[in-house]
Protein backbone atom coordinates (compact mmCIF):
# COMPACT_ATOMS: atom_id res chain seq x y z
CA UNK A 1 0.00 0.00 0.00
CA UNK A 2 1.28 3.11 -0.74
CA UNK A 3 0.44 5.81 1.96
CA UNK A 4 -0.65 8.86 1.39
CA UNK A 5 -1.10 12.10 4.39
CA UNK A 6 -4.26 13.63 4.37
CA UNK A 7 -2.90 16.98 5.29
CA UNK A 8 -1.21 16.63 1.66
CA UNK A 9 -5.05 16.43 0.26
CA UNK A 10 -5.70 18.92 2.38
CA UNK A 11 -3.58 21.34 0.97
CA UNK A 12 -3.84 20.43 -2.40
CA UNK A 13 -7.79 21.20 -2.55
CA UNK A 14 -7.02 24.61 -0.55
CA UNK A 15 -4.27 25.64 -3.22
CA UNK A 16 -6.39 23.98 -6.33
CA UNK A 17 -10.07 25.84 -5.27
CA UNK A 18 -8.06 29.49 -4.57
CA UNK A 19 -5.91 29.07 -8.93
CA UNK A 20 -9.28 27.52 -10.05
CA UNK A 21 -11.06 30.58 -9.14
CA UNK A 22 -8.02 32.90 -10.07
CA UNK A 23 -7.22 31.20 -13.51
CA UNK A 24 -9.37 30.90 -16.47
CA UNK A 25 -7.93 27.15 -17.90
CA UNK A 26 -5.97 28.23 -20.79
CA UNK A 27 -7.70 25.84 -23.63
CA UNK A 28 -11.02 28.13 -22.22
CA UNK A 29 -9.43 31.02 -22.92
CA UNK A 30 -8.04 30.22 -26.30
CA UNK A 31 -11.56 28.87 -27.57
CA UNK A 32 -13.23 32.18 -26.56
CA UNK A 33 -10.21 33.78 -28.13
CA UNK A 34 -10.73 32.31 -31.13
CA UNK A 35 -14.64 32.04 -30.69
CA UNK A 36 -14.00 36.05 -31.00
CA UNK A 37 -12.37 36.19 -34.06
CA UNK A 38 -14.83 34.70 -35.65
CA UNK A 39 -18.15 36.83 -34.45
CA UNK A 40 -18.95 39.47 -36.62
CA UNK A 41 -21.74 40.76 -34.71
CA UNK A 42 -20.24 43.93 -32.88
CA UNK A 43 -21.87 43.18 -29.51
CA UNK A 44 -21.22 39.85 -29.07
CA UNK A 45 -17.60 40.39 -30.12
CA UNK A 46 -16.94 43.22 -27.94
CA UNK A 47 -18.51 41.11 -25.03
CA UNK A 48 -16.23 38.31 -25.25
CA UNK A 49 -13.12 40.62 -25.82
CA UNK A 50 -14.33 41.81 -22.24
CA UNK A 51 -14.19 38.26 -20.59
CA UNK A 52 -10.96 37.94 -21.69
CA UNK A 53 -10.00 41.10 -20.42
CA UNK A 54 -11.94 39.78 -17.31
CA UNK A 55 -9.86 36.83 -17.01
CA UNK A 56 -6.72 38.66 -17.92
CA UNK A 57 -7.35 40.63 -14.78
CA UNK A 58 -8.15 38.05 -12.69
CA UNK A 59 -5.09 36.02 -13.39
CA UNK A 60 -2.58 39.55 -13.12
CA UNK A 61 -4.12 40.31 -9.74
CA UNK A 62 -5.20 37.26 -8.38
CA UNK A 63 -8.83 38.12 -7.81
CA UNK A 64 -11.69 35.61 -8.48
CA UNK A 65 -12.76 36.41 -12.34
CA UNK A 66 -16.44 35.46 -10.85
CA UNK A 67 -17.91 36.72 -8.01
CA UNK A 68 -19.94 33.39 -7.83
CA UNK A 69 -17.07 31.41 -6.76
CA UNK A 70 -19.23 28.53 -6.50
CA UNK A 71 -19.95 24.75 -4.45
CA UNK A 72 -16.82 23.18 -4.73
CA UNK A 73 -17.12 19.85 -6.86
CA UNK A 74 -14.44 17.62 -6.49
CA UNK A 75 -13.43 14.59 -7.93
CA UNK A 76 -11.53 12.14 -6.61
CA UNK A 77 -9.74 9.44 -7.97
CA UNK A 78 -8.18 6.87 -6.07
CA UNK A 79 -5.55 3.89 -7.00
CA UNK A 80 -6.69 0.96 -5.12
CA UNK A 81 -3.10 0.58 -3.84
CA UNK A 82 -3.45 3.68 -2.29
CA UNK A 83 -4.04 4.01 1.95
CA UNK A 84 -4.97 7.63 3.47
CA UNK A 85 -3.24 8.04 6.74
CA UNK A 86 -3.47 10.68 9.69
CA UNK A 87 -7.16 11.95 8.84
CA UNK A 88 -10.13 11.23 7.16
CA UNK A 89 -10.49 11.80 3.40
CA UNK A 90 -13.45 13.37 3.03
CA UNK A 91 -12.59 15.78 6.28
CA UNK A 92 -9.06 16.33 4.57
CA UNK A 93 -11.02 17.78 1.71
CA UNK A 94 -13.15 19.67 3.17
CA UNK A 95 -11.31 21.27 5.35
CA UNK A 96 -9.30 22.40 1.96
CA UNK A 97 -11.84 23.76 0.71
CA UNK A 98 -12.54 25.89 4.10
CA UNK A 99 -9.13 27.35 4.24
CA UNK A 100 -8.72 28.02 0.44
CA UNK A 101 -12.32 29.71 0.83
CA UNK A 102 -11.42 31.84 3.40
CA UNK A 103 -7.44 32.45 2.34
CA UNK A 104 -8.74 33.26 -0.93
CA UNK A 105 -10.90 35.91 -0.46
CA UNK A 106 -13.37 33.74 -1.95
CA UNK A 107 -17.25 33.82 -1.67
CA UNK A 108 -18.71 32.01 0.58
CA UNK A 109 -22.21 30.46 -0.83
CA UNK A 110 -22.94 27.50 1.16
CA UNK A 111 -26.45 27.11 3.03
CA UNK A 112 -26.44 24.53 5.40
CA UNK A 113 -30.20 23.21 4.77
CA UNK A 114 -31.58 23.89 1.57
CA UNK A 115 -35.29 24.99 3.35
CA UNK A 116 -33.96 26.76 6.54
CA UNK A 117 -31.15 28.32 4.39
CA UNK A 118 -28.26 29.13 6.55
CA UNK A 119 -24.73 29.77 5.60
CA UNK A 120 -22.37 28.04 6.59
CA UNK A 121 -20.01 30.47 6.56
CA UNK A 122 -16.80 28.38 5.08
CA UNK A 123 -18.38 27.23 1.40
CA UNK A 124 -18.29 23.50 2.98
CA UNK A 125 -19.43 20.57 2.42
CA UNK A 126 -18.38 20.68 -0.44
CA UNK A 127 -19.65 17.98 -3.67
CA UNK A 128 -17.75 15.22 -3.70
CA UNK A 129 -17.48 11.99 -5.86
CA UNK A 130 -15.26 8.66 -5.36
CA UNK A 131 -14.08 6.14 -8.14
CA UNK A 132 -12.48 3.48 -7.48
CA UNK A 133 -8.98 2.93 -9.90
CA UNK A 134 -6.10 0.46 -10.39
CA UNK A 135 -2.57 1.83 -9.45
CA UNK A 136 -1.33 3.90 -6.80
CA UNK A 137 -2.45 7.51 -7.16
CA UNK A 138 -4.83 9.64 -6.08
CA UNK A 139 -6.11 12.12 -8.55
CA UNK A 140 -8.45 14.99 -7.56
CA UNK A 141 -10.34 17.67 -9.60
CA UNK A 142 -11.38 20.45 -8.13
CA UNK A 143 -14.03 22.88 -10.29
CA UNK A 144 -15.90 25.45 -7.93
CA UNK A 145 -19.72 25.30 -10.01
CA UNK A 146 -21.33 28.38 -9.92
CA UNK A 147 -25.48 28.00 -9.41
CA UNK A 148 -26.67 31.14 -12.38
CA UNK A 149 -25.31 27.89 -14.67
CA UNK A 150 -26.00 24.83 -12.64
CA UNK A 151 -29.65 26.03 -11.88
CA UNK A 152 -30.52 25.94 -15.95
CA UNK A 153 -29.41 22.48 -16.44
CA UNK A 154 -32.21 19.83 -16.73
CA UNK A 155 -32.91 15.78 -16.79
CA UNK A 156 -35.28 13.95 -18.49
CA UNK A 157 -36.28 10.41 -18.75
CA UNK A 158 -36.33 9.52 -21.92
CA UNK A 159 -38.52 6.87 -23.98
CA UNK A 160 -36.56 4.74 -25.41
CA UNK A 161 -38.81 5.12 -29.14
CA UNK A 162 -37.51 8.81 -28.42
CA UNK A 163 -33.96 7.93 -29.33
CA UNK A 164 -31.12 10.52 -30.81
CA UNK A 165 -33.95 13.07 -32.15
CA UNK A 166 -35.64 13.29 -28.68
CA UNK A 167 -31.77 13.46 -26.95
CA UNK A 168 -31.23 16.03 -29.87
CA UNK A 169 -34.37 17.93 -29.21
CA UNK A 170 -33.90 17.78 -25.36
CA UNK A 171 -30.29 19.35 -25.68
CA UNK A 172 -31.28 22.15 -27.75
CA UNK A 173 -34.75 23.03 -25.60
CA UNK A 174 -32.49 23.21 -22.67
CA UNK A 175 -30.06 25.59 -24.01
CA UNK A 176 -32.94 27.73 -25.36
CA UNK A 177 -34.86 28.15 -22.19
CA UNK A 178 -31.35 28.94 -20.00
CA UNK A 179 -31.04 32.30 -22.91
CA UNK A 180 -29.11 34.60 -21.52
CA UNK A 181 -29.58 33.37 -17.55
CA UNK A 182 -26.28 31.31 -17.26
CA UNK A 183 -23.83 34.11 -18.87
CA UNK A 184 -23.37 31.99 -22.32
CA UNK A 185 -21.16 31.39 -24.16
CA UNK A 186 -21.62 28.44 -22.35
CA UNK A 187 -20.44 25.07 -22.44
CA UNK A 188 -23.13 22.34 -22.31
CA UNK A 189 -22.39 18.60 -20.51
CA UNK A 190 -24.63 15.79 -21.49
CA UNK A 191 -25.02 12.84 -19.80
CA UNK A 192 -26.94 9.80 -21.97
CA UNK A 193 -27.98 6.31 -20.38
CA UNK A 194 -27.34 4.79 -17.08
CA UNK A 195 -29.81 5.35 -14.32
CA UNK A 196 -31.20 8.88 -13.30
CA UNK A 197 -28.32 9.58 -11.00
CA UNK A 198 -25.68 8.22 -13.47
CA UNK A 199 -26.97 10.77 -16.24
CA UNK A 200 -26.72 14.01 -13.98
CA UNK A 201 -23.22 12.52 -12.66
CA UNK A 202 -21.77 11.69 -16.42
CA UNK A 203 -23.44 15.34 -17.30
CA UNK A 204 -21.07 16.96 -14.81
CA UNK A 205 -18.30 14.96 -15.06
CA UNK A 206 -17.91 15.46 -18.94
CA UNK A 207 -17.64 19.47 -18.11
CA UNK A 208 -13.95 18.49 -16.74
CA UNK A 209 -13.15 17.55 -20.70
CA UNK A 210 -10.23 19.46 -21.99
CA UNK A 211 -11.72 21.74 -24.61
CA UNK A 212 -9.79 20.00 -27.66
CA UNK A 213 -11.01 16.52 -26.97
CA UNK A 214 -14.07 14.66 -28.32
CA UNK A 215 -15.80 11.69 -27.22
CA UNK A 216 -13.75 8.77 -28.52
CA UNK A 217 -16.55 7.09 -29.78
CA UNK A 218 -16.87 8.96 -33.66
CA UNK A 219 -20.54 8.33 -33.39
CA UNK A 220 -20.36 10.56 -29.96
CA UNK A 221 -17.79 12.72 -31.61
CA UNK A 222 -19.85 13.61 -34.02
CA UNK A 223 -23.09 14.10 -32.31
CA UNK A 224 -20.84 16.63 -30.08
CA UNK A 225 -20.06 18.74 -32.99
CA UNK A 226 -23.02 18.79 -34.62
CA UNK A 227 -24.98 19.90 -31.30
CA UNK A 228 -22.34 22.97 -30.72
CA UNK A 229 -23.30 23.75 -34.75
CA UNK A 230 -26.84 23.73 -34.08
CA UNK A 231 -27.12 25.45 -30.82
CA UNK A 232 -24.79 28.08 -32.14
CA UNK A 233 -27.36 28.58 -34.70
CA UNK A 234 -29.89 29.64 -32.07
CA UNK A 235 -28.46 33.05 -32.38
CA UNK A 236 -28.49 33.80 -28.36
CA UNK A 237 -25.13 35.04 -28.47
CA UNK A 238 -22.98 36.05 -25.53
CA UNK A 239 -25.22 37.20 -22.68
CA UNK A 240 -27.59 36.30 -25.02
CA UNK A 241 -27.94 39.94 -26.78
CA UNK A 242 -27.70 38.32 -29.89
CA UNK A 243 -24.67 36.16 -32.23
CA UNK A 244 -22.85 32.94 -33.04
CA UNK A 245 -21.23 32.21 -29.89
CA UNK A 246 -23.62 30.83 -27.99
CA UNK A 247 -21.70 27.92 -26.60
CA UNK A 248 -17.88 27.17 -26.70
CA UNK A 249 -18.27 23.35 -26.49
CA UNK A 250 -20.55 20.13 -26.14
CA UNK A 251 -19.12 17.51 -24.09
CA UNK A 252 -21.12 14.00 -23.98
CA UNK A 253 -20.97 10.80 -21.98
CA UNK A 254 -22.66 7.69 -22.37
CA UNK A 255 -23.27 5.00 -20.51
CA UNK A 256 -25.64 1.46 -20.63
CA UNK A 257 -28.79 1.34 -19.74
CA UNK A 258 -32.32 -0.40 -19.10
CA UNK A 259 -34.23 -1.87 -21.98
CA UNK A 260 -37.09 0.27 -21.05
CA UNK A 261 -35.38 3.31 -20.49
CA UNK A 262 -33.33 6.68 -22.06
CA UNK A 263 -32.13 9.23 -19.67
CA UNK A 264 -30.32 12.31 -20.76
CA UNK A 265 -29.02 15.11 -18.42
CA UNK A 266 -27.79 18.38 -19.11
CA UNK A 267 -25.60 20.22 -17.00
CA UNK A 268 -24.76 23.79 -18.28
CA UNK A 269 -21.72 25.51 -17.28
CA UNK A 270 -20.95 29.03 -17.88
CA UNK A 271 -17.62 30.25 -19.76
CA UNK A 272 -16.08 30.48 -16.24
CA UNK A 273 -15.19 27.19 -16.52
CA UNK A 274 -13.31 26.84 -14.02
CA UNK A 275 -11.39 23.05 -13.06
CA UNK A 276 -7.91 21.95 -11.93
CA UNK A 277 -6.04 18.81 -10.62
CA UNK A 278 -3.58 17.32 -9.35
CA UNK A 279 -2.28 13.96 -9.22
CA UNK A 280 -0.74 12.52 -5.95
CA UNK B 1 -22.01 56.32 -25.08
CA UNK B 2 -24.68 57.80 -22.79
CA UNK B 3 -23.85 58.79 -19.46
CA UNK B 4 -25.95 58.43 -16.46
CA UNK B 5 -25.19 59.64 -12.95
CA UNK B 6 -27.49 58.75 -10.08
CA UNK B 7 -29.98 59.49 -8.71
CA UNK B 8 -32.09 58.77 -11.97
CA UNK B 9 -34.87 60.88 -12.93
CA UNK B 10 -37.41 59.83 -15.23
CA UNK B 11 -36.51 62.19 -17.83
CA UNK B 12 -33.05 60.46 -17.89
CA UNK B 13 -34.69 57.15 -18.71
CA UNK B 14 -36.77 57.63 -21.68
CA UNK B 15 -34.89 58.17 -24.46
CA UNK B 16 -33.08 54.97 -23.47
CA UNK B 17 -33.03 52.10 -25.92
CA UNK B 18 -32.54 48.06 -25.28
CA UNK B 19 -29.67 47.80 -27.01
CA UNK B 20 -27.63 51.16 -25.71
CA UNK B 21 -24.65 50.73 -23.78
CA UNK B 22 -24.16 53.04 -21.19
CA UNK B 23 -22.30 53.89 -18.35
CA UNK B 24 -23.30 54.50 -14.76
CA UNK B 25 -21.59 56.73 -12.24
CA UNK B 26 -22.56 57.59 -8.34
CA UNK B 27 -23.98 55.79 -5.49
CA UNK B 28 -25.69 52.37 -5.77
CA UNK B 29 -27.29 49.87 -3.62
CA UNK B 30 -26.81 46.23 -3.81
CA UNK B 31 -28.98 43.40 -3.09
CA UNK B 32 -29.95 39.62 -3.65
CA UNK B 33 -32.88 37.52 -3.15
CA UNK B 34 -32.43 37.60 0.32
CA UNK B 35 -32.17 40.94 1.10
CA UNK B 36 -35.20 41.75 -1.50
CA UNK B 37 -37.19 39.25 0.85
CA UNK B 38 -36.36 41.32 3.88
CA UNK B 39 -37.25 44.64 1.93
CA UNK B 40 -40.70 43.31 1.10
CA UNK B 41 -41.81 42.32 4.19
CA UNK B 42 -41.50 45.56 5.86
CA UNK B 43 -43.29 46.84 3.63
CA UNK B 44 -45.82 44.74 3.53
CA UNK B 45 -46.03 45.35 7.56
CA UNK B 46 -46.10 49.29 6.34
CA UNK B 47 -42.83 49.63 7.91
CA UNK B 48 -40.16 51.98 6.53
CA UNK B 49 -37.05 50.38 4.96
CA UNK B 50 -33.57 50.76 5.90
CA UNK B 51 -32.46 53.14 2.54
CA UNK B 52 -34.41 55.31 0.09
CA UNK B 53 -35.54 53.77 -3.32
CA UNK B 54 -36.38 57.22 -4.60
CA UNK B 55 -34.41 57.50 -8.39
CA UNK B 56 -32.34 54.78 -7.15
CA UNK B 57 -30.64 51.74 -8.82
CA UNK B 58 -30.14 48.31 -7.16
CA UNK B 59 -27.18 46.51 -8.46
CA UNK B 60 -28.32 42.56 -7.57
CA UNK B 61 -24.85 41.49 -6.83
CA UNK B 62 -23.33 39.28 -3.76
CA UNK B 63 -19.69 40.51 -3.99
CA UNK B 64 -16.47 38.23 -2.83
CA UNK B 65 -14.60 39.59 0.59
CA UNK B 66 -12.76 42.73 -0.22
CA UNK B 67 -8.75 42.26 0.67
CA UNK B 68 -7.17 44.90 2.89
CA UNK B 69 -7.46 48.13 1.60
CA UNK B 70 -9.77 47.27 -1.60
CA UNK B 71 -13.42 48.42 -1.33
CA UNK B 72 -14.99 45.41 -2.45
CA UNK B 73 -13.89 41.85 -4.03
CA UNK B 74 -14.79 40.73 -7.34
CA UNK B 75 -18.29 41.98 -8.19
CA UNK B 76 -20.04 40.66 -10.94
CA UNK B 77 -24.12 40.44 -11.68
CA UNK B 78 -26.33 37.31 -10.36
CA UNK B 79 -29.39 36.28 -12.28
CA UNK B 80 -32.27 38.51 -11.93
CA UNK B 81 -35.43 36.15 -12.18
CA UNK B 82 -35.14 35.25 -8.46
CA UNK B 83 -36.18 39.44 -7.78
CA UNK B 84 -38.84 38.77 -10.08
CA UNK B 85 -41.41 38.50 -7.18
CA UNK B 86 -40.31 41.34 -5.08
CA UNK B 87 -39.33 43.44 -7.65
CA UNK B 88 -42.38 45.45 -8.41
CA UNK B 89 -43.14 46.49 -5.22
CA UNK B 90 -39.85 48.04 -5.03
CA UNK B 91 -40.37 49.96 -8.23
CA UNK B 92 -43.35 51.35 -6.33
CA UNK B 93 -41.34 52.71 -3.86
CA UNK B 94 -39.55 54.99 -6.46
CA UNK B 95 -36.82 52.23 -7.65
CA UNK B 96 -36.07 53.17 -11.28
CA UNK B 97 -33.04 51.24 -12.41
CA UNK B 98 -31.79 47.54 -11.79
CA UNK B 99 -28.69 46.33 -13.02
CA UNK B 100 -28.50 41.73 -13.13
CA UNK B 101 -28.01 39.54 -16.05
CA UNK B 102 -30.76 37.40 -17.75
CA UNK B 103 -34.53 37.25 -18.48
CA UNK B 104 -37.30 39.62 -16.36
CA UNK B 105 -40.94 38.18 -15.63
CA UNK B 106 -43.80 40.19 -17.99
CA UNK B 107 -45.19 41.21 -14.47
CA UNK B 108 -41.42 43.37 -14.17
CA UNK B 109 -41.10 44.25 -17.33
CA UNK B 110 -45.11 45.73 -17.19
CA UNK B 111 -43.95 47.73 -14.15
CA UNK B 112 -40.80 48.72 -15.94
CA UNK B 113 -43.26 50.38 -18.64
CA UNK B 114 -45.66 52.30 -16.22
CA UNK B 115 -42.98 53.55 -14.17
CA UNK B 116 -40.71 54.64 -16.26
CA UNK B 117 -38.18 52.35 -15.70
CA UNK B 118 -35.23 50.26 -16.66
CA UNK B 119 -33.53 47.23 -16.54
CA UNK B 120 -30.01 46.99 -16.98
CA UNK B 121 -27.40 43.92 -17.93
CA UNK B 122 -23.84 44.18 -16.75
CA UNK B 123 -21.39 41.30 -18.10
CA UNK B 124 -22.03 38.36 -16.37
CA UNK B 125 -18.99 36.64 -14.74
CA UNK B 126 -17.03 40.08 -15.83
CA UNK B 127 -16.67 40.05 -12.14
CA UNK B 128 -13.03 41.27 -11.84
CA UNK B 129 -13.43 43.54 -14.72
CA UNK B 130 -16.50 45.09 -12.79
CA UNK B 131 -14.50 45.44 -9.60
CA UNK B 132 -12.80 48.13 -10.95
CA UNK B 133 -15.45 50.50 -11.44
CA UNK B 134 -16.54 49.90 -7.73
CA UNK B 135 -14.55 53.32 -5.72
CA UNK B 136 -16.47 52.58 -2.57
CA UNK B 137 -18.77 50.37 -0.47
CA UNK B 138 -20.44 50.29 2.75
CA UNK B 139 -22.91 48.11 4.21
CA UNK B 140 -25.70 49.92 4.56
CA UNK B 141 -28.48 47.13 6.32
CA UNK B 142 -28.65 43.58 6.93
CA UNK B 143 -25.01 42.73 7.70
CA UNK B 144 -25.73 39.34 8.98
CA UNK B 145 -26.36 38.47 5.36
CA UNK B 146 -22.46 38.55 4.86
CA UNK B 147 -22.25 39.24 1.00
CA UNK B 148 -26.16 39.14 0.46
CA UNK B 149 -25.73 42.44 2.68
CA UNK B 150 -26.98 45.27 1.20
CA UNK B 151 -24.22 47.87 0.59
CA UNK B 152 -24.05 50.88 -0.94
CA UNK B 153 -21.60 51.65 -3.25
CA UNK B 154 -20.09 54.06 -5.78
CA UNK B 155 -19.43 53.52 -9.48
CA UNK B 156 -17.53 55.32 -11.45
CA UNK B 157 -18.50 54.53 -15.37
CA UNK B 158 -19.80 51.46 -14.65
CA UNK B 159 -20.70 49.78 -18.13
CA UNK B 160 -23.80 48.57 -18.60
CA UNK B 161 -26.34 47.57 -21.42
CA UNK B 162 -30.12 48.63 -21.57
CA UNK B 163 -32.30 45.43 -21.51
CA UNK B 164 -35.64 46.68 -20.55
CA UNK B 165 -36.27 50.03 -21.55
CA UNK B 166 -38.93 51.95 -20.61
CA UNK B 167 -41.34 51.68 -23.87
CA UNK B 168 -41.24 47.79 -23.58
CA UNK B 169 -38.36 46.86 -26.21
CA UNK B 170 -36.57 43.89 -24.48
CA UNK B 171 -33.17 42.95 -25.85
CA UNK B 172 -33.36 39.31 -25.08
CA UNK B 173 -35.77 39.45 -27.89
CA UNK B 174 -34.84 42.25 -29.92
CA UNK B 175 -31.07 41.54 -30.31
CA UNK B 176 -31.07 37.97 -31.11
CA UNK B 177 -33.72 38.77 -34.40
CA UNK B 178 -31.75 41.45 -35.29
CA UNK B 179 -28.43 39.17 -35.64
CA UNK B 180 -30.57 36.10 -37.06
CA UNK B 181 -31.82 38.64 -39.18
CA UNK B 182 -28.26 39.97 -40.75
CA UNK B 183 -27.31 36.44 -40.97
CA UNK B 184 -30.44 35.93 -43.19
CA UNK B 185 -29.14 38.82 -45.24
CA UNK B 186 -25.41 38.27 -45.26
S1 LIG C 1 -23.17 31.61 -14.29
FE1 LIG C 1 -20.93 31.48 -14.16
S2 LIG C 1 -20.14 33.40 -14.98
FE2 LIG C 1 -22.32 33.66 -14.53
S3 LIG C 1 -22.37 34.54 -12.48
FE3 LIG C 1 -22.58 32.32 -12.25
S4 LIG C 1 -20.48 31.53 -12.00
FE4 LIG C 1 -20.33 33.61 -12.76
Amino acid sequence: MRQIDAGLITESVKKMVMEANYFLPEDVYSTIKEAQDKEEWQLASDILDKILQNADIAKNDQVPMCQDTGMAVVFVEMGQEVSIVNGYIEDAINQGIREGYEEGYLRKSVVGDPLNRVNTKDNTPGIIHYSIVPGDKLKITVAPKGFGSENMSRLKMLKPAEGLEGVKDFVLETVELAGPNPCPPIVVGVGIGGTMEKAAFLAKKSLMRSFDSYNENPFYADLEKELLEKINELGIGPQGFGGKTTALRVFIEYYPTHIAGLPVAVNIQCHAARHKEVVL
Amino acid sequence: MKKLTTPLKVEDLKDLKAGDNVTITGYIYTARDAAHKRLVELLEEGKELPIDLEGAIIYYVGPTPAREGEPIGSAGPTTSYRMDSYTPQLLDQGLLGMIGKGKRSQEVKDKIVEKGAVYFAAIGGAAALIKKAIKSAEIVAYEDLGAEAIRKIYVEDFPVTVVNDAHGNDLYQSGRKEYLQWLKEN
